[in-house]
């Protein structure tokens, strides 16, 4: 199968701080990757490396067949740009932990505006999807409800379906439970895991060791800028090799 | 003078009034955006003349301020302005200078905005323009309705100013007629007129922000 997402050699620093030293990653169509990792390991970061939200100081970013970002023979990083950079940014989409649902737009809206206004596609069939997802989430009373008449797990729900409503070829979540109670967890939970059985690629920054553990097809544990172990998660999390990994895995038991 | 020739006068003077304030909002609220993005320009000459600007505005007199914009051309270049000028030095007088503090409260809200807001709308592929429009500033308005209106409240209030180059709106008529006739009834009608005035600015606001209170 082919790589949805390609990240060579990363790097990333805030200024003298180096968060990404060297990562390498990519992630299979159907596939879902998890990264797991101690606070300021630089899981967020990685994600928001991917998702263009954060600048890279070194290596490469493709999607497919289209690169992103590369560096070149002076050692500066090149991003792709204009027309291009949009049919890349039109590859994934991103779950935020503390939703970013825009307040002001009803459930419908928030899934229904940008399909609309930025893809330019059909009303009624963007409508008809919109219904669709609703049903999935189990949010069909709320179409018309405001993000703040909604629990923490709905808003999440309604996140999710808004990024699918634009049909990334791969979504990325950044985990996306921490802002929640645990029954509101276990709903949003059940969502991903349902669209992991339907084959969608995502990739996951979870603290779910659980959950992690159904869902993913491969597991990295980042630790200080970069990949500490990885394989199945049956092999990361059930025998893990490196005393780090070792470490985080026993702490988080407690 | 009977009291009806008096209202009547002073209700000619207010409808100067109500025409300053409108004017000065027509043109102010606009002007404000643009100098409060000017005032968070990268560019940082330009955010530092805006600054300068704001700081000037804000800093000294309206009332000085119209005296230079109504004699400026005169005295300083040498212009001479047609009778209907001193209308227009009003107008811009009052809309520049409450162009700064509109600038002010727009950036506070700007600025108050999380950033989740516009990284959802990049990640959702919103160009600029469209996040500002469609997801940004409504929720801006909504934030700042309340400096918005304490500043149209003063607005009210300040169009009496235009008194110092002596265009004749209410407040200018008041004192003339109160001094011509020594009588201390027209301060009360214009009293009263800006009393009403600014109720039914605040009861219209009200709604206003009603109309925004459907979502938090
Ligand atoms: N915009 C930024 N400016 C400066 N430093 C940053 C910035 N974003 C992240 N960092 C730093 O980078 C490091 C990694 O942060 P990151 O958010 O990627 O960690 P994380 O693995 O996601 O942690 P957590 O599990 O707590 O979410 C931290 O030390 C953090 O302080
Ligand atoms: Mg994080």
């Amino acid at each position: 199968m082919n790589d949805i997402l390609t990240m060579k050699n990363i790097q990333k620093s805030f200024g003298d701080l180096e968060v990404i030293k060297d990562i390498s990653v990519s992630i299979k169509q159907g596939d879902v990757l998890s990264i797991i990792g101690p606070s300021g390991g630089g899981k967020s970061t990685l994600l928001r490396c991917a998702a263009m939200l954060e600048t890279i100081n070194g290596g490469s970013i493709a999607y497919g067949d289209k690169q992103a970002a590369w560096t070149d023979d002076n050692g500066k990083v090149v991003y792709a740009k204009g027309k291009q950079m949009k049919e890349i940014k039109n590859c994934f989409g991103l779950v935020f932990q503390n939703f970013n649902l825009f307040p002001h737009f009803s459930v419908l809206k928030n899934i229904t505006d940008a399909p609309l206004r930025v893809q330019k596609r059909n009303k009624d069939e963007v409508m008809a999807e919109a219904e669709v997802l609703l049903d999935k989430m189990g949010l069909r009373e709320k179409a018309d409800a405001y993000p703040y008449q909604l629990s923490g797990g709905q808003q999440q729900r309604v996140a999710i379906a808004r990024a699918l409503a634009l049909k990334p070829e791969i979504l990325f979540f950044d985990e996306p439970t921490s802002a929640l109670d645990p029954e509101l967890t276990a709903e949003v939970l059940r969502v991903i895991r349902q669209l992991a059985e339907e084959d969608m690629t995502m990739g996951i920054v979870t603290h779910e060791m659980n959950f992690a553990r159904l869902v993913s097809d491969h597991l990295i544990f980042i630790d200080g800028g970069i990949i500490v172990e990885q394989g199945s998660p049956d092999e990361v999390l059930g025998n893990p090799k490196m005393e780090r990994t070792k470490a985080f895995l026993n702490k988080l038991e407690q | 003078m009977e009291l009806q020739t008096m209202v009547t006068m002073l209700a000619e003077g207010f409808l100067k009034s109500v025409a300053i304030f409108s004017l000065t909002l027509i043109g102010s609220l606009p002007l404000g955006l643009l100098v409060a993005f000017g005032r968070m320009s990268k560019f940082k000459p330009l955010q530092l003349v805006v600054k300068f600007y704001i700081s000037v505005m804000r800093g000294t007199p309206l009332m000085l301020q119209l005296m230079v914009v109504f004699f400026g051309p005169h005295y300083l270049l040498h212009i001479q302005t047609g009778s209907d000028y001193r209308f227009v030095a009003v107008i811009i007088g009052f809309v520049l200078n409450y162009a700064a503090y509109f600038a002010e409260i727009y950036r506070g809200g700007i600025e108050s905005m999380p950033v989740g807001q516009y990284e959802a709308a990049e990640i959702m592929g919103y160009s600029k323009v469209h996040t500002f429009v469609r997801i940004i500033l409504p929720q801006v308005v909504k934030r700042i309705l309340p400096s918005i209106t304490n500043e149209m409240i003063t607005l009210v209030k300040d169009t009496s100013l235009a008194f110092a180059i002596s265009y004749a709106e209410m407040f200018t008529l008041a004192k003339k007629i109160a001094s011509s006739q020594s009588t201390l009834m027209p301060f009360v009608i214009a009293g009263v007129f800006y009393f009403i005035f600014n109720y039914v600015v605040a009861f219209i606001m009200e709604r206003v922000e009603k109309k925004m209170s459907y979502y938090r």
